[in-house]
């Protein structure tokens, strides 16, 4: 078992102090981010990764791998204690969760929240460990034609189904793939889409575009809407013994391990990521409750054990396709990508051989990453909360200043800072008239290697555009992306009728605050 | 007259009710109980719900004196908004609770009870919890 060896020598990497001290700030800052709405680790990795060029490449990829678990954790804590789900695979969390915290049984549901995480995402990191190399170890067989094919796959699912509306994600992916054209072709040295504007030989940063999109839109998003009145939260019972009794441990294992087994492989195929995951967590949850049945809406335990683990598992799921084809499928699985590329490394089959040591430190660190946020979620509770008192300007200055500082610092020319605030405005229209960014990154990203791809297979074949389909891989891909697509739609369309029971609760909720502003 | 309250929920803001409730049946006047928020973040434990309302009032009525509620959300500071309400509402009393703060606190942060005390027109009641 050579595989087995590689990943004792990633924990003896990630044994050592400094390396531990990283994955702390990464859990650390990703849990605040996570609990923060409207600021998520898509965002944070952004705005980090211009900061974090100075550090060697294991050092970052653990942060980043911090932030984006992290993240996963923190989210469950602002739906279940204030009614408002810090990131989108939380939505769920707040159906049962919040009504949990409101009958005084907070305590419960966080803690079945984080130890449900800690449950998934130790299942869902030992199934990376096992299927990843296999699967890398088959990728490399995969030929030019055949990867075109994947990328085609990703990029239709991604726009397809990352956003609310189908024409809305394919805009947006097909506004970035058109980003990702700018700059001098590597082939013939023509410049394309530069406008004669010397800044832009090089093509736009993929960073800048991340940063301008994820925070700079984002802050101004939330600077153009009113203000909203604070919001009340639930205050929980102090000492490890409120936490979780006995019928509560009784009624969450069955669904941690299934909320595990939705999540994973929802997590590994491009479909939308997490949030899929918890919708259809949530689905089974409700069908399977038995005697329980009457109590979800009014405070299920298993509506909040199973979607939060399916939550944390499709986390390790994504990474699958992220480390052995090198293709994302959600937003921060992305800027993961844009993490290796700026390190000189390309995620892809090849990532297992030539970079074994990299990759298995970054398995490692989720395992000791997932044991860390259990440590820090559940005493922290109450400093996580305080985390929400942080006055909105000085979060959002201190978000432009970062994404400023950042953008300037990749190349010291204030041109970049220029465009990033253009891109930061096609941001705040995007995210003002319904256009997900996730799938313009995306397209930014991959739109360049699939050329790529594409080219390599018209010089191999000589022009002929029939190799591209004849691969049995390729063809099976194309019609794959059919029945991903269809299932996707299926899955939102499920996922759109609980959202539409979310808002109903989400209304109550909001009439009995607002008649409580009223005196 | 009135007596104006400047209420934030906790053992403090419950120390200052009663000591406002005790001042107005002296003074024989009504309390105008005030909580503002900048609604500025997400969570202000400075913001009184429903029930900690509830709770105040209860304790005025035990005081048997007059009241009335003006729980604000303003973008100014809550010194500003109770200095503004006691100009009013004319009082002849302000009644604020103050905290222990420590001497970085002090350097750092400003103070409401502070600013409230240094610039009323009217006599204010500090209450220590």
């Amino acid at each position: 078992m050579d595989n087995l060896s590689a990943l004792m020598e990633g924990f003896a990497t990630v044994a050592q102090p400094m390396y531990l001290l990283y994955a702390l700030f990464g859990v650390f800052i990703g849990t605040a981010v996570g609990v923060l709405p409207g600021i998520g680790p898509a965002m944070t990795i952004a705005l980090l990764l211009p900061l974090t060029y100075s550090l060697d490449a294991t050092a970052a990829i653990i942060v980043f791998a911090g932030i984006y678990y992290g993240g996963m954790y923190g989210g469950s804590t602002t739906s279940i204690l204030l009614n408002t789900p810090g990131e989108s695979a939380s939505i769920v969390t707040a159906l049962e969760g919040h009504k949990m915290a409101r009958l005084g049984r907070g305590a419960a549901a966080l803690a079945t929240a984080a130890i449900g995480s800690f449950v998934a995402g130790t299942i869902a990191t030992v199934l990376l460990t096992l299927v990843a190399p296999v699967m890398a170890k088959w990728a490399v067989q995969l030929g030019e034609p055949d990867y075109f094919a994947l990328m085609i796959v990703a990029f239709i699912t991604v726009g397809a189904l990352l956003g609310k509306s189908v024409s809305r994600g394919m805009v947006a992916l097909a506004l970035g793939l058109f980003l990702g054209l700018m700059g001098t072709d590597t082939l013939t040295g023509q410049q394309r889409f530069t406008f004669g504007v010397p800044n832009l030989a090089d093509g736009l940063s993929v960073v800048i575009v991340a940063v301008g999109l994820f925070a700079v839109g984002e802050a101004l998003y939330v600077a153009s809407r009113l203000r909203h009145g604070p919001v009340h939260v639930i205050p929980v019972e102090k000492g490890w013994r409120s936490w979780m009794k006995p019928e509560d441990w009784r009624r969450s294992w069955k669904p941690w391990l299934r909320g595990t087994a939705i999540g994973f492989p929802v997590g590994t195929i491009p479909a939308g990521g997490a949030d899929v995951a918890t919708f259809l967590s949530y689905a089974t949850e409700r069908k399977l409750a038995g005697k329980h049945k009457d109590q979800f809406g009014k405070g299920a335990i298993e509506g909040v054990a199973g979607p939060e683990s399916a939550n944390n598992a499709a986390a390790s799921g994504v990474l699958v396709p992220l480390l052995t084809l090198g293709l994302p499928t959600t937003a921060t699985a992305a800027i993961i990508i844009v993490a290796f590329q700026s390190y000189g490394i390309q995620p892809g089959p090849m990532l297992f051989q030539t970079q074994s040591s990299l990759v298995w430190a970054l398995i490692a660190s989720l395992y000791v990453g997932n044991l860390m946020l259990i440590v820090l979620n559940l005493p922290l509770v109450g400093m996580w909360v305080k985390v929400l008192q942080i006055p909105r300007h000085y979060l959002y200055a201190g978000i432009l200043l970062f994404g400023a500082l950042g953008s300037y610092a990749l190349n010291f020319s204030p041109i970049d800072v220029l465009i990033l605030l253009v891109i930061g405005v096609v941001g705040f229209f995007m995210r003002r008239y319904g256009y997900p960014v996730a799938p313009m990154v995306v397209g930014m990203i991959l739109g360049p290697m699939a050329e790529d791809r594409l080219r390599r297979s018209l010089t191999i074949s000589q022009g002929d555009l029939s190799y591209l389909v004849t691969s049995p891989f390729a063809a099976t891909a194309y019609v794959s992306i059919l029945v991903i697509v269809g299932l996707g739609l299926w899955l939102k369309s499920r996922e759109k009728r609980a959202n539409a029971e979310l808002s109903r609760l989400g209304e109550e909720i909001r009439e009995e605050s607002q008649s409580q502003e009223v005196n | 007259m009135t007596v104006v309250l400047a209420y934030a929920p906790g053992d403090l803001g419950t120390a200052t009710a009663r000591s406002a409730g005790r001042s107005a049946a002296l003074l024989g006047s009504k309390v105008v109980i005030v909580n503002a928020t900048r609604a500025d973040r997400l969570v202000d434990p400075r913001w009184a719900d429903e029930a900690e309302l509830a709770h105040v009032i209860e304790i005025l009525d035990e005081a048997q004196v007059g009241h009335e509620v003006r729980h604000l959300k303003s973008g100014a500071l809550p010194a500003d908004v109770v200095l503004e309400v006691a100009e009013e509402v004319a009082a002849e009393l302000i009644v604020v609770g103050l905290r222990r703060r420590t001497p970085v606190g002090k350097l750092v942060l400003g103070s409401t009870p502070q600013q409230i005390l240094l610039r009323a027109n009217c006599p204010v009641l500090a209450v220590k919890a």
